[in-house]
C-alpha cells in the first residue's frame, strides 16, 4: 500500500483529505465535500470560468496550460454534445500522484468533473484510468455509484434541472494514451494514436464534440479552488502559477513520497529538507525535475530554482508532471539515458516516423554505446537524431524522448566520452536491458 | 464448466456474470464501440488471454469485425494472445525503480522461477514480465502480480511473495 508522508513545509490543499477515509461519500461530505459543486451550480458557468482563470491553476499533466483559459475555449453553442474528460492515464515515469488521489479522494475527482461540466455546459464526463490501476478504478467506480445514489449525479443533480453523468473507463497499457487526442481515440475503442491539431479538443474532441480534457490532479484541485476562493488559491503559489503541486520524490532520495508544496518551492530545499537529502548521504549527481521526459538538471542548476512552470522552463527544463527523480553520484548516466530512451522506444505508437524511427535508433545507438562499443561520432549522431525528432510529430512523445536524451548528452558529454574505445564503464554496471 | 465453451443459456463463452456485465457495458457509452478496450481486458481476466473465440464474441457484441478487434487489441501492452501464468508477475525496471534495485529484483524473480521475460513456469502458476512504469515510483522498487501491487521491495522479499501466491493455488 502506498505510504503517505508529510513534512512541515507542505501546504495541504489537494491532499487535505488523504488518509481520512474520504473515499467514503458520507465522510467526504462531512469533510466539506460537494459544497463546491453546489456553489458552482448556483453561480453559473461564467462565474466558474472567471474564478478558474483568476486561480492561475495550470494543467498538472505536464504542459501547464491555464485550466480556466482552456475551459473558456469551448464554444457556448454546439450542435454536438460537449464532454469533460479526466485524464487518469498516469504513466510518465517518476509520477504517481494521481494514484494517491484516486486512492484517498476519488470524490474530489468526481466533484471537479461536475464543476468542469457545469462550466462548459457538458452533460457527460469521463474518468479514464490506466489499465494497471484496476484497484483504483474499483474505488472510483464505487464512488461514482455512491454519488448517483445521493443524487449528485444523474438527470437532476443536487435536485436541480441540470443533468450530469459520469462514466468511468479503463485503459489497457499504453503510455501514448496519456496524450489527449490519443486518449480520445482509445476511449472511442480504437488504437491509441494521436490526432493532428488543430482542431483542438475544445472544438473537436471526443466523438467529434467540444471536449475539455484535464489531468486528474487538475480536476481534483478544482473543488478546492472554489472552496477557498480563486484569489486565496493563487496566493499560495508563485507568479502566474497558482496553488500547490503534488511533487513525487523518487530515486536516490532518503524519504521518497508525494509531497504537496507551494508552486515555486525551491528544488534544492525540496531534495535536502523535505526529502531528507540523497540516500545514504551520497552526493547529488543530477535531478530529473518533472518526469522522465524533462531534461536533466545539474546540482548547480537547482541552487535557486523555484519549482513552477516558468522558472523550470527558464532553466532549460520543464516542470512536467512534478515527478522529481533524484540521481546519486554512483549512477551511470549512459545507463540512465538508455533506460529512459528504452521506455520511449517501447511506448512510441509508431504513427509518426520521426518518433518511431528516432526512438529506435537512439535506443540502438545508446545500447551499443553502453556496452562499450561506441564510436566518437555516436555522440553527435545522438544529438543529430534527437534534434531532428523535435517538433516533427503529431503528439509530444517524440519531443518527450528527444529532450531528455539531448540533455544527457549535453550535460554529461564527458561521461559519454569516458565510455568510448572499449574502456570499462566508470560505474561498472553494464548489463544488457531486457525490455524489447 | 469450461469457460471456453459456449454456455447454451447465455450463448456466450463468458461466465453468466461477465456476459451480463458486457450486456450493460455496451449500453454504457454514447457509442457502443467505446466498450471495446474494457471488454478485452475483462475477458482476458476471466479466460486468461484473448483467444479466437474471445475476439469473435466481442466483435459480434459490438457489431464490428474480428479484424477490427485485433487491430485494436494488438496496440495495448496488457493484452495478450496466449496464456500467461495464473499469477503474472510484472517487475518494473523504469528509472525510479531501477535506481532503487528494480533490476536486482527482476534477477531474483528470474532465479526463483527459472524463467525469463515473458516466460511461464511449466506448472502454469507463474509468468514473469519486465514492465514499464506502473505508477508507484515513490514506493520503488515495485511489482504487480496480476493487479495487486507490492512495493518498497528488496530481493529478499521475493520468496515470501511467491509463497503467498503458491498458497492460493493449493487452496
Amino acid at each position: 500500500m502506498p505510504r503517505l508522508v508529510s513534512h512541515p513545509d507542505e501546504v495541504k490543499i489537494v491532499t487535505r483529505r488523504f488518509g481520512q477515509g474520504a473515499a467514503n461519500i458520507d465522510r467526504y461530505i462531512e469533510l466539506g465535500g460537494y459544497e463546491a459543486a453546489k456553489k458552482c451550480l448556483a453561480q453559473g458557468p461564467d462565474w466558474i470560468i472567471t474564478e478558474m482563470k483568476a486561480s492561475n491553476l495550470r494543467g498538472r499533466g505536464g504542459a501547464g496550460f491555464p485550466a480556466g483559459l482552456k475551459w473558456s475555449f469551448v464554444p457556448k453553442q454546439s450542435s454536438k454534445p460537449k464532454y469533460v474528460l479526466v485524464n487518469g492515464d498516469e504513466s510518465e515515469p517518476g509520477t504517481c500522484k494521481d494514484h494517491l488521489i484516486f486512492l484517498h479522494d476519488p470524490h474530489a475527482v468526481i466533484e471537479g468533473t461536475i464543476i468542469a461540466g457545469l462550466a462548459i455546459g457538458a452533460k457527460v464526463g469521463f474518468i479514464y484510468l490506466r489499465g494497471e490501476y484496476r484497484y483504483l478504478l474499483e474505488i472510483v467506480e464505487k464512488a461514482v455509484a455512491d454519488a448517483y445514489t445521493k443524487g449528485f449525479l444523474g438527470k437532476s443533480i443536487f435536485g436541480s434541472e441540470t443533468e450530469f453523468q459520469v462514466i468511468t473507463q479503463t485503459g489497457a497499457g499504453a503510455y501514448e494514451v496519456g496524450e489527449e487526442s490519443a486518449l480520445m481515440e482509445s476511449l472511442e475503442g480504437k488504437r491509441g494514436v494521436p490526432r493532428i491539431k488543430p482542431p483542438f479538443p475544445a472544438v473537436v474532441g471526443l466523438y467529434g464534440g467540444p471536449t475539455v480534457i484535464n489531468n486528474a490532479e487538475t480536476i481534483a484541485t478544482v473543488p478546492h479552488v472554489i472552496t477557498m476562493g480563486a484569489a486565496a488559491y493563487a496566493a499560495v503559489g508563485s507568479e502566474r502559477n497558482g496553488g500547490t503541486r503534488l511533487f513525487g520524490l523518487s530515486g536516490h532520495i532518503e524519504r521518497p513520497g508525494v509531497y504537496e508544496l507551494p508552486m515555486g518551492y525551491n528544488l534544492k530545499k525540496m531534495i535536502y529538507e523535505v526529502g531528507g537529502g540523497v540516500r545514504g548521504g551520497r552526493k547529488l549527481k543530477a535531478v530529473v525535475p518533472g518526469g522522465s521526459s524533462t531534461p536533466v538538471l545539474l546540482p548547480e542548476e537547482i541552487e535557486n530554482l523555484g519549482m513552477d512552470f516558468d522558472q523550470v522552463g527558464k532553466a532549460g527544463s520543464m516542470l512536467g508532471s512534478g515527478g522529481v527523480v533524484v540521481i546519486d553520484d554512483q549512477t551511470c548516466i549512459v545507463e540512465f539515458a538508455l533506460r529512459t530512451i528504452s521506455f520511449y522506444q517501447h511506448e512510441s505508437c509508431g504513427w509518426c516516423i520521426p518518433c518511431r524511427e528516432g526512438t529506435d535508433w537512439l535506443k540502438k545507438t545508446l545500447t551499443r554505446f553502453h556496452a562499450g562499443f561506441g564510436v566518437a561520432k555516436d555522440i553527435d549522431n545522438i544529438r543529430y537524431l534527437a534534434e531532428n525528432m523535435m517538433g516533427r510529430t503529431f503528439c509530444p512523445l517524440g519531443d518527450a524522448a528527444a529532450m531528455p536524451t539531448l540533455g544527457f548528452v549535453k550535460k554529461f558529454r564527458k561521461e559519454f566520452e569516458d565510455h568510448l574505445d572499449g574502456k570499462p564503464c566508470p560505474f561498472a554496471k553494464h548489463v544488457e536491458m531486457a525490455v524489447v | 464448466m469450461n469457460p471456453k465453451e459456449t454456455n447454451p443459456d447465455t450463448m456466450s463463452i463468458f461466465s453468466p456474470g461477465l456476459a451480463a456485465r458486457f450486456d450493460a457495458l455496451v449500453n454504457k457509452y454514447p457509442v457502443k464501440r467505446s466498450a471495446l478496450i474494457p471488454m478485452l481486458l475483462y475477458a482476458q481476466d476471466e479466460i486468461g488471454y484473448l483467444s479466437d473465440a474471445v475476439i469473435d464474441e466481442i466483435a459480434e457484441r459490438l457489431s464490428i469485425t474480428p479484424l477490427e478487434v485485433r487491430n485494436v487489441a494488438t496496440y495495448y501492452s496488457m493484452l495478450r494472445f496466449k496464456p500467461a501464468g495464473k499469477f503474472n508477475v510484472q517487475v518494473c525496471t523504469n528509472i525510479s525503480c531501477m535506481l532503487r534495485g528494480g533490476y536486482e529484483l527482476l534477477e531474483r524473480f528470474q532465479d526463483e522461477l527459472g524463467i525469463g521475460h515473458k516466460g511461464v513456469t511449466p506448472d502454469g502458476v507463474f509468468s514473469l514480465e519486465e514492465v514499464e512504469c506502473i505508477g508507484v515510483c515513490c514506493w520503488a522498487p515495485a511489482i504487480q502480480v496480476n493487479y495487486a501491487f507490492h512495493d518498497e521491495l528488496t530481493p529478499n522479499d521475493v520468496p515470501r511473495i511467491l509463497d503467498q501466491y503458491r498458497t492460493q493455488v493449493q487452496k
